[in-house]
């Protein structure tokens, strides 16, 4: 083991405070050496870019020892993150994806950002973009700091919808706005690939399912719940055309039928289909990859002149902790203040930024093909509150299974129409453990 | 460990009496025990029994003390619910379609690698490898074989010219594709078992056999099977107890899906008690899941009993 000398100070610091304090019963602990735990979820790019702006805060906060935990993501993360908070052994500083921080709040998990904090630290309302703050706030308070939007998007291999006569003469994809053109730019990309025209991850997975149902489905205006999840308002008709369409994708051989998370990533970088459905967060795959690609908006089928698309945000919270001390809450809300002014490096890996000093900026307009999806984040469609609803949730499991298996070519729209209702009303008739 | 009570002789006196036992106030003994009594205590009929008094409440994982009393509510809640009886079933499924396979291939092993002349240690190795590597490393080992379009089995079926199914994503066939990962894994444990069993078998008796001109198929009828009864409910019972303790490779490999497919009652409980923070109601599932365990404990012990009057 090596033993950096801030490490060694900082020890040095916390057994002085010891000393000093030792006969007052009160254990100084981490506190008074200048700690920060910092808990997240971040695989993949997200992880090495979330690993990076973690150096920077590093370097430009060295007094800070900062030790940053990642763990799986899903359920296992929230579950871990609960359950530390009520043992009283939080992190200091979490991320949460804004639809699981309400569940979080209403279990007393989460402290309040206080305005009067957040300006010490030159954060405010203002300087985010509203539709992400406004989703974050619980009763009027904020307790979550949002620092991005992520919506699905879509994702084309440029020389396969070149082959495939999919692009204008600027290069700008032909807009697939109704599902008739869409069900077309498949075929025609099917052709020019030779093996598929789309892909989307089915199996072993509820979330992509999930994504793109609901981005189809609100598409049609469609709700799932209502009442925080005490009933389901899951509209039947406008449910089985979303279905009866993504079956009919797979049905006719221009999505695989049976592919899992990595196996939709390895078939759109090998060219073996000319489009990819995914959240933005994929970007750095493809540019590993070294691959002819581009992203753009997620195709507005059935919305009209109203655009909807599912996402979600990450934001930054503060776990509920054992003993208030301004200090520590200081060193946390730093360490915020140094990821939002990062945000350029959390664009790079395809997230929209809610931080709108970057966000306004030119310099996040100029990037692309980051820029081409931004609007995304104002027709941002997050998961519907409910006690047992988030990303990763037992309502994205439900949910996503159902559409898995309609996708699958295992059950008919009907089938999975049945299963979700059935799911869903156990989910929502159950009290509230919270 | 196990091993050791399965090959330790049952001790026997002349007359068949019970072996000598000195009487005594056994706190010498107690104190000895303590420490594991004290653990025992803390941490397996404490915890047990607290979850017995939750079973009754809406206890939340979230909310502190035991939160309002529910009677017998979350017990009737489980047994009307379909995810608890489809899960019950898929851990029933699981136990079906592992335990046969591990018995039988356990025991066809050990004799073959009992009677190995050469390289003996070579066999025994090699059947009892899988067993030691964790759960996670199995789990990602077999996701690999079975990845649909690049994965081992089906790049090397292609080559046969075999289209093989989906499976770890057909709900069909998730089930079977795990009961097979777990034969591979945990063979070693039953194959161990049975070897020491076929050790403790007088080689005299398959002498006196191949003199009276039994054939070796003969020799394992009447004596190998027989004499490894005991061994064979030991391994039953407790590959029937780790079987419908399936949880890290479902969890790992599946989720529990697809749609579900091969979600256990462990990872029922799991869900309903960690991710959903219902733990008074995963605590009577956990209850009635008991209930089962026990009563497959219990056959086991009115088989032993039986044999013992046999013996």
């Amino acid at each position: 083991m090596t033993l950096s000398r801030r490490a060694l100070l900082g020890g040095a610091a916390a057994a002085a405070a010891l000393g000093v304090s030792g006969c007052s019963g009160v254990t100084p602990g981490r506190r008074s050496s200048g700690s920060l735990d910092f808990w997240n979820l971040f695989g993949g790019g997200d992880g090495v870019r979330m690993t990076q702006m973690l150096d920077g805060f590093r370097a430009a906060d060295p007094g800070i020892t900062l030790s940053a935990v990642t763990l799986a993501w899903g359920n296992p993360y929230y579950t871990k993150l609960a359950l530390a908070t009520l043992g009283d052994k939080p992190p200091d500083v979490a991320i949460s994806h804004l639809t699981r921080m309400k569940t979080l709040v209403a279990s007393g998990l989460l402290e309040e950002l206080r305005p009067a904090d957040l300006a010490r630290h030159g954060i405010s309302a203002d300087l985010f973009t509203p539709r992400a703050w406004q989703a974050g706030l619980v009763e009027g308070r904020a307790y979550a700091i949002p620092m991005d939007t992520h919506p699905f998007v879509m994702f084309y291999n440029t020389d396969i919808c070149a082959k495939a006569g999919l692009l204008d003469p600027s290069g700008a994809l032909t807009p697939l706005d109704s599902p008739e053109k869409f069900t077309d730019a498949m075929r025609r990309a099917k052709a020019a690939s030779g093996a598929y025209g789309g892909v989307v991850a089915i199996n072993n997975d509820t979330s992509t399912p999930w994504r793109i149902f609901q981005s189809l489905y609100s598409q049609l205006g469609g709700e799932m719940l209502a009442d925080e999840g005490r009933r389901v308002v899951l509209d039947d008709a406008k449910a089985t055309q979303v279905l009866a369409f993504l079956q009919s994708l797979t049905r006719s051989g221009l999505f695989p039928a049976g592919i899992d998370y990595q196996g939709a990533i390895a078939t759109f970088a090998n060219g073996q289909a000319g489009f990819y459905f995914q959240g933005e967060w994929e970007i750095s795959t493809f540019q590993t990859a070294k691959m002819p690609f581009s992203m753009t908006l997620f195709p507005n089928l059935y919305g009209g002149s109203r655009y909807a698309v599912q996402a979600d945000s990450h934001t930054l919270v503060i776990p509920r902790q054992p003993a208030q001390d301004p200090a520590q809450l200081d060193r946390s809300l730093r360490l915020v203040r140094s990821l939002l002014d990062q945000s350029k490096t959390w664009a790079e890996g395809g997230h929209v930024p809610t931080w709108r000093p970057f966000r306004d900026s030119p310099e996040y307009r100029a990037m692309t093909p980051q820029s081409n999806y931004a609007a995304a984040a104002d027709n941002a469609v997050y998961d519907p509150e409910g006690w047992y609803s988030g990303s990763g949730s037992n309502f994205e499991i439900v949910t996503g299974s159902a559409v898995a298996t309609v996708l699958g070519g295992q059950q008919s729209p009907a089938g999975a129409l049945a299963q979700m209702h059935d799911q869903l009303r156990n989910l929502a008739l159950t009290a509230s453990p919270i | 460990m196990t091993t050791e009570t399965v090959v330790r002789p049952r001790p026997a006196t002349a007359d068949g009496a019970p072996p000598e036992q000195r009487h005594g106030t056994g706190l010498p003994a107690l104190g000895f025990l303590a420490p594991f009594l004290v653990l025992y205590l803390a941490f397996i009929i404490g915890p047990a029994l607290y979850g017995l008094v939750m079973s009754f409440f809406d206890t939340s994982l979230v909310k502190p003390g035991l939160s309002g009393f529910a009677g017998f509510g979350n017990y009737t809640e489980a047994l009307q619910s379909s995810g608890f009886w489809s899960s019950l079933w898929h851990t029933v499924w699981f136990t079906v379609l592992t335990t046969p396979p591990l018995i039988v291939l356990a025991f066809v092993f050990a004799v073959l690698a009992d009677r190995a002349r050469r390289g003996r240690w070579f066999f025994r190795l090699a059947f009892f490898a899988p067993y030691i590597l964790p759960s996670a490393v199995v789990a990602l080992i077999w996701i690999f074989i079975y990845t649909p379009g690049l994965g081992l089995i089906e790049t090397g079926l292609g080559q046969l010219g075999i289209t093989s199914p989906n499976w770890l994503g057909d709900p069909s066939w998730a089930m079977p594709s795990l009961a097979f990962t777990t034969i591979w894994w945990t063979l070693g444990f039953n194959f161990v078992l049975y070897l020491a069993g076929l050790q403790e078998i007088p080689r005299d008796l398959y002498e006196a056999a191949a003199m009276d001109g039994a054939s070796p198929w003969q020799q394992i009828r009447k004596i190998t099977i027989p004499m490894l009864g005991r061994t064979t409910t030991l391994v039953a019972v407790l590959q029937v107890i780790a079987s419908l303790k399936v949880f890290d490779q479902m969890y790992i490999m599946t989720s529990g899906g697809p749609n579900f497919a091969t979600r256990s009652i462990l990872e029922y409980v799991y869900d309903e008690g960690f991710t959903n923070f219902r733990v008074g109601y995963a605590a009577a599932v956990s209850m009635l899941f008991f209930l089962v365990v026990l009563l497959v404990s219990a056959v086991w012990f009115s088989l032993v009993r039986r044999q013992e009057k046999e013996v």
